[in-house]
Parts: C-alpha cells; sequence; structure tokens
C-alpha cells in the first residue's frame, strides 16, 4: 500500500529522516516508535507531503507522491494529529464535513456520514453544534478522527493522536477508536513515543533511533529477538503489563 | 443650554446634512484602508521579512499630525474631498494592516499545520481557517480606525470636504458655544455609537460575527455614499471662511443687502485663496489688504450697497500720551491717507510673498513716502510703548510706525508686537500698558463698543460715519483718541479671479447677484 525507498530529509546539519525505507500493507497498521529527534514524525509528515524530502520516494498504492497535487494526496489521506488539530471556529458537524465538502460531496451524503461516524464514536448528537473549547480532551480526540475518516480513505496518517490525554483517558479513548469497523479496512501509520501504546496497537513497530529504523517487526518478535540492545532497553523500559 | 436647542432646532437640515457627509467620509476612507489594508496585512502575514518595515511605514503615517498632514496633501490634491478623505485613509490604514497581520500570525501553528494536513489548499487556508480566526483582531482594528476616523473627519471643514468640523470650527471662530456643541456632540455620538456596536459585533461567535461582518462590509458603500451628499449647485462655487459664514457682518450680512443666495463650501480662512487660485472655488471671501490679492491676481468686488461695515485703520492713542508727549500727534498724522488699499496689499504682498522682513518693507514704503528720516544719534529719555495684533499686516504697521517716530522725534519706541486679538490690545490700551496701536474702525463698533441694535440699524455703514461714531465714542467713554485714518480699509470683501469676473463682466457684488439670478 505504501512504500517508502531512501527517503532522506535533512533540517540544516540535522540529519532528521536518513536513507530510509519501509512498506506498509494494506489494511496493517503500522506504528513509528522512538524518542522525540529520531526523525519519526518527519517521516510521517514526508508521507503527505507537509514535509518534502531531499530525496527518496513515498508511492502509495504504486503511485509517486510527488506525482500528485499535494491538496488533493492529502484529502484521499486521513491526518489526526495531537489533541485533534481541530478549527476552534468548526462546529463538531462542520469539522467532520470538511473533508468531504473539500471533496465536493452533496449535503445529503455529509449529513448521512457525519451521523454514522458521531453514533460509531459514541459522541452525543448534540455535540455536533458545539465548538472545540466546549468539548473534552477525549471528545476533541474522537472528533479529530472523525474528521480523518469522513471521505472514507484509504490510508490514515496519525501523529502522537492520544498525547494531549491523561493516561487513563488514552487508554480507554484508543481502545475504543481502534475497535471500530471503520479502521480495520484503513491502513494506518501512528507516530507514538509511548511503547504500551506501540504494543497494544500495531500490526508491527518500526523502531527507530538517529533517523533510521534499529529493527521492524511485529511487537512479539521485537520482544522475542530484539536486534541489539538498543531495542531491548527500549522495549524493557517500561514496566507495565504487555499486551499483544 | 436653551441657546443650544434654539440653535440645533434652527439648523437641523443643516446638522443632519452635517452629519450625514461625516459618516460618509468617516466610511469612504475606512472602505479603502479595508481595500488595501487587509491584502496588505495577508501579504506581510505571509511575507514577514516585510512586515516590520511596512508596520514602520503605516506607524510613521499615523504619527504626522492631522493639520499637518492636511497641509502636505493640500498642495497636491487641493481642496475638497480629495485630501480629506487620503488623511483619514492613511489613519485608518495601520490599524487595519497591523490587526490583519497579528490575526493572521497569531492563529496556531498547530491549526494550520491541521488545514493543510487535511488537504485545504493556501486559498482555503487563508479564507476558511486563517480569515475567519483574524476576524476578531480584525474587528478590533476597524473599530480603532472607526473611532480615530470619526474625530479626524472633524478636521475636513478645514478643507472645504463638509462634516460636522463645520459647526465646530466655525463656533470656535465665532465663540459661539451651541454651535461648537451643535457640531462636537453629534461627532462624540457617532463615534461612541459606532465603538459601541462594532464592539458588539466583536462579541458575537463565529458564525455571527462573520454575518454581522459581511453586513457591515455590505453596508460600508452605502454609508460612503454620503460623502458624495454635499454638491453645490451654483453657476460659481463659493467657498467662505467659517468666521465669515457666521457673522452678523459676514455673509448673512450680504444676504440681507444683496438678496445672495449661495451654498457655500467652507473653508480654513488660509486655504481659501489656494483654492481660488486653483480654481476649485470661483469665490471667495477674505480681507481687502490681503497681499494674496496681488500675488494670485484677484479682483475684490466692489460692495456698491455697504453691506460690509468699513474696516479703516487709524492709530488709537490715550489721550494721556499725547499730552505728555505733544510730537507723538502730529508725527503719527504725517501717515494720514498715505497707505491706500492698494499701497496695504502691496506692502502685505512684499512681506508674506515676498518673504521681505517687515522692517525692509516698512524702511521702503517710508522712503519712497518721502518721510523718512535718519534717527538724530543722542540719548532718548522719553519712550512710548506701541502695539500690535499678531497678523502681517500689523507687523508692517508697527515698524512703520517705529521708524516714522524715532526719525521724526526725539521718543524712544517699544515695540509691543504679537497682543493677540482686539481685546487684549484694547485692555494693554486702557491699563496704559501701551500708548497706542492700529485699529480698524469696524473692529472698534463691532466688537469694542457694541451698541445696541438700534443703534448700529440708525447708523450708515460708510467709512466716514463709522469713524466720527467711534471717533466719538472712545474720546468719551475711554479718553482714548482715534488719529486720522491711514487711508486703507481692511474690511470684509468678497474676490473672484480676475480674468473669470473680467468674463462674466462682474465688477461689483451687485453684478454677482445679477449673474447668479440669470
Amino acid at each position: 500500500m505504501i512504500d517508502v525507498v531512501r527517503l532522506t530529509r535533512q533540517f540544516g546539519d540535522f540529519k532528521a529522516v536518513d536513507d530510509l525505507s519501509l512498506s506498509v500493507a494494506a489494511g496493517e497498521i503500522l506504528v513509528l516508535l522512538g524518542t522525540s529527534g529520531c526523525g519519526k514524525t518527519t517521516t510521517l509528515r514526508m508521507m503527505n507531503r507537509l514535509v518534502e524530502p531531499d530525496s527518496g520516494t513515498v508511492s502509495i498504492d504504486g503511485k509517486d507522491i510527488q506525482q500528485q497535487s499535494a491538496p488533493d494526496l492529502r484529502r484521499r489521506i486521513g491526518y489526526v494529529i495531537q489533541d485533534g488539530g481541530l478549527f476552534p471556529h468548526y462546529t463538531v458537524a462542520e469539522a467532520i464535513a470538511t473533508v468531504p465538502k473539500l471533496l465536493g460531496w452533496n449535503l445529503d451524503d455529509i449529513d448521512r456520514r457525519t451521523r454514522e461516524l458521531i453514533a460509531k464514536l459514541q459522541l452525543p448528537d448534540s455535540s455536533l453544534n458545539r465548538y472545540p473549547a466546549e468539548l473534552s480532551g477525549g471528545q476533541r480526540q474522537r472528533v479529530g478522527l472523525a474528521r480523518a475518516l469522513a471521505a472514507r480513505p484509504p490510508v490514515v496518517l496519525m501523529d502522537e493522536p492520544f498525547g494531549a490525554l491523561d493516561p487513563f483517558t488514552r487508554r480507554h479513548v484508543r481502545r475504543e477508536l481502534f475497535g471500530l469497523s471503520e479502521l480495520s479496512e484503513t491502513t494506518v501509520v501512528l507516530v507514538t513515543h509511548d511503547v504500551s501504546e506501540a504494543l497494544e496497537l500495531a500490526d508491527r513497530i518500526a523502531l527507530m533511533d538517529k533517523g533510521r529504523i534499529v529493527q521492524i517487526d511485529t511487537p512479539d518478535n521485537l520482544l522475542a529477538n530484539p536486534v541489539n540492545d538498543f531495542v531491548r532497553d527500549f522495549l524493557d523500559d517500561k514496566p507495565r503489563p504487555l499486551h499483544g | 443650554m436653551t441657546d443650544f436647542f434654539t440653535f440645533v432646532r434652527d439648523h437641523a437640515d443643516q446638522l443632519f446634512r452635517q452629519t450625514l457627509t461625516h459618516i460618509g467620509l468617516t466610511f469612504v476612507s475606512l472602505l479603502l484602508a479595508l481595500l488595501i489594508g487587509v491584502p496588505t496585512g495577508i501579504f506581510i502575514a505571509r511575507h514577514t521579512r516585510l512586515a516590520s518595515t511596512t508596520l514602520g511605514v503605516a506607524g510613521v503615517l499615523q504619527t504626522i499630525p492631522s493639520v499637518a498632514l492636511l497641509g502636505f496633501l493640500i498642495p497636491v490634491l487641493g481642496i475638497g474631498i480629495g485630501p480629506a478623505l487620503v488623511a483619514l485613509f492613511l489613519y485608518a490604514l495601520l490599524p487595519i494592516i497591523r490587526n490583519t497581520y497579528v490575526g493572521i500570525t497569531e492563529v496556531s501553528p498547530s491549526v494550520k499545520d491541521a488545514a493543510r494536513g487535511v488537504g485545504m489548499t493556501e486559498n482555503q487556508i487563508l479564507t476558511k481557517v486563517e480569515l475567519p480566526l483574524a476576524l476578531p483582531v480584525l474587528f478590533a482594528g476597524v473599530r480603532t480606525a472607526t473611532v480615530i476616523n470619526v474625530g479626524v473627519a472633524t478636521l475636513a471643514a478645514y478643507v472645504a470636504a463638509g462634516g460636522l468640523g463645520e459647526f465646530i470650527f466655525g463656533g470656535i471662530a465665532l465663540s459661539n458655544t451651541s454651535m461648537i456643541l451643535a457640531g462636537a456632540i453629534p461627532a462624540a455620538l457617532l463615534a461612541v455609537g459606532f465603538d459601541a456596536s462594532l464592539a458588539w459585533l466583536q462579541r458575537q461567535s463565529g458564525r455571527r460575527m462573520r454575518v454581522g461582518g459581511l453586513v457591515f462590509v455590505g453596508l460600508l458603500p452605502v454609508l460612503s455614499g454620503f460623502a458624495l451628499l454635499s454638491r453645490s449647485g451654483d453657476k460659481l462655487v463659493a467657498g467662505f471662511a467659517h468666521e465669515f459664514y457666521g457673522r452678523a457682518d459676514g455673509y448673512p450680512g450680504l444676504q440681507q443687502t444683496y438678496g445672495l443666495r449661495l451654498t457655500p463650501k467652507l473653508i480654513d480662512q488660509n486655504l481659501m485663496y489656494e483654492a481660488i487660485r486653483r480654481g476649485q472655488v470661483d469665490l471667495i471671501s477674505g480681507y481687502s489688504t490681503d497681499g494674496r490679492i496681488k500675488a494670485f491676481d484677484l479682483l475684490v468686488l466692489t460692495d456698491d450697497r455697504h453691506a460690509f461695515p468699513p474696516y479703516d485703520a487709524a492709530p488709537v492713542v490715550r489721550q494721556a500720551a499725547l499730552d505728555r508727549y505733544p510730537e507723538l500727534g502730529p508725527a503719527l498724522d504725517k501717515l494720514a491717507g498715505r497707505l491706500t488699499d492698494s499701497v496695504m496689499t502691496t506692502l502685505n504682498y512684499e512681506a508674506d510673498y515676498r518673504k521681505q522682513a517687515p522692517e525692509a518693507v516698512a524702511r521702503l514704503f517710508l522712503q519712497r513716502a518721502g518721510l523718512y528720516k535718519t534717527p538724530t544719534p543722542g540719548d532718548r529719555a522719553q519712550t512710548v510703548v506701541m502695539g500690535s495684533k499678531v497678523f502681517t499686516e500689523q507687523y508692517i504697521l508697527a515698524e512703520i510706525y517705529r521708524q516714522l517716530i524715532e526719525g521724526q522725534t526725539n521718543l524712544r519706541v517699544v515695540t509691543k508686537t504679537g497682543l493677540g486679538g482686539t481685546q487684549i490690545c484694547f485692555d494693554a490700551l486702557r491699563t496704559g500698558a501701551i500708548d497706542f496701536y492700529p485699529e480698524y474702525t469696524g473692529t472698534g463698533l463691532l466688537v469694542i463698543l457694541q451698541p445696541p441694535a438700534h443703534v448700529l440699524k440708525a447708523l450708515p455703514m460708510q467709512a466716514d460715519s463709522v469713524y466720527s461714531f467711534v471717533k466719538k465714542r472712545f474720546a468719551v467713554n475711554y479718553q482714548l483718541r482715534w488719529e486720522k485714518p491711514l487711508g486703507f480699509s481692511n474690511s470684509y470683501a468678497l474676490m473672484m479671479r480676475r480674468q473669470q469676473a473680467h468674463e462674466l463682466g462682474i465688477r461689483s457684488i451687485s453684478d454677482l447677484v445679477r449673474y447668479l439670478k440669470k
């Protein structure tokens, strides 16, 4: 589904992403895991051209994304960021309708899709006319996800989507969201620095350091066969019960 | 207070028209400032390197005092609505550019990132995200600009652009408090009203504010249209000073005596001459000995039915000083009749336009008149003190008297120039702070003596009758003596460009009235 080939990006003297390659299969959830500054967010942002690579290519469905207009590309890729990234002046209904409107859907379809999503995401009907400032953190995150999923994109990119939530709410919301049938068909690339989140959600984890992938594998294999001490230490560091 | 209400009731039409013009001026300039300022603000928000320079330039414009700004603009744009609008536009520019810029740059980077991430184009980010979020800040800028403009628009009356300043400046010129208030109170109410309604709009959330903003923008051209209301339909465009327009012996006197009917533009009296020179007005009020009459080749229309009281110049002297210095009176009288209108106009012209020092102008005049004598050397024990008001003509007269007296007598002359207005000179004279100063008969009559209406009515407004009237009254009431008149009369006058007057066959005010009625 997504093929990243020898991607490099430098900011000044700092090599954020260094000759990185990976592929993500359709329907897979790939987690980019690592410390801050390891290049995971830059890698993610090069997948929807919010950052342009110095060299290397990204293809989605076999098509080089550099050959497509950036806004068109992004409308076909869901994008979720910390705290939802909601526009303060858009109501929940307007937020969810953002991408369908950009794509020129008719109003009935938009309305139907909006109601479907808030039902699935367990947002109250009354929230449709609320502004983000009137929502709880967990609700904002759900609206952010609803906005990303509204146009049924085959690919969703998530950048620390639960970073603004307290640990309890975070676990609760992410279990709920990732239990959605909406996401089961979708290819997801998720960036986090939270090991337990990665272990819980990922089909595969790419553990990154200094702009490179140190090891990419399923959570079980990573735990069982770490390639070096860095991987072992990173995964061991969190004294939390593990999930499959 | 009843005076005020009476004034407002009597001038309701005028007040209404001025208020509309005032609103029009405020909003035309605001509209222009929005059209230029918002794109500029957006541009510098995109190219932040240019921001500090742009805001700096707009900020400097803001610091230019409004009267000075109008002064700069008049040589370029003349008088009328042009310079007023440009000045108002420049004042409104800074708050609008700055607030657009601040509003856009303060939109949180994560919101802009999200907008880009969901697939908005740069234009969509601007129109759907940045501008709506910048709107409250932009609105605050519009509010500031509106309030500034309502205030500055009063100055439009200086340049014949109308507005509530007409009453304010007219009232100041005439010391008429009701008139000042009739302009000032509506202006203040406009400022407060616009401020409050924009503040209300600013408090509205999201959609309502955007709708309100659109309604406001839609109303702008309508409000702006008011600026065009004050069009004069006269065959000749008159530009009168505020004081002339209001004073009983000015325009109202003309209306009464000649039946003159005009819709004059009101304008600062120093700008009037410039306006007629440039052909922006065809007829102005002025003073008959102003140097600009010569400089701009204007024709003073003959006041054939004596609507304007005569303002013959003559020295007013304390009787005590005449008694103490017997040579003083004869010396002063040597000038009698020597300074005719055209001579005085020329002297004013030399000083005002040729930038000659009053001292040099005075010496040249005395030499040509054969009255100049080099003062005899030696101690001068006795001193006379002379006063003068604060304008060119009086400075020249003061110099002429000083050189004349010091040449003809052994008196020493001390000059106290710059004694402000008539009342100050007169009080100085009565208390003995000065011994004499040049005064005008009309001023002595209307400002100092202020005889009751029936006395004024019975008095023919002719040079000699007014002179003998003030001479008699001053002697009896104040022990002050009017010496012989100098020969010129600095009275109100209507004037036109000589060439136009010639083409239209107008020489007197009666000719003018006949022409206008044709």
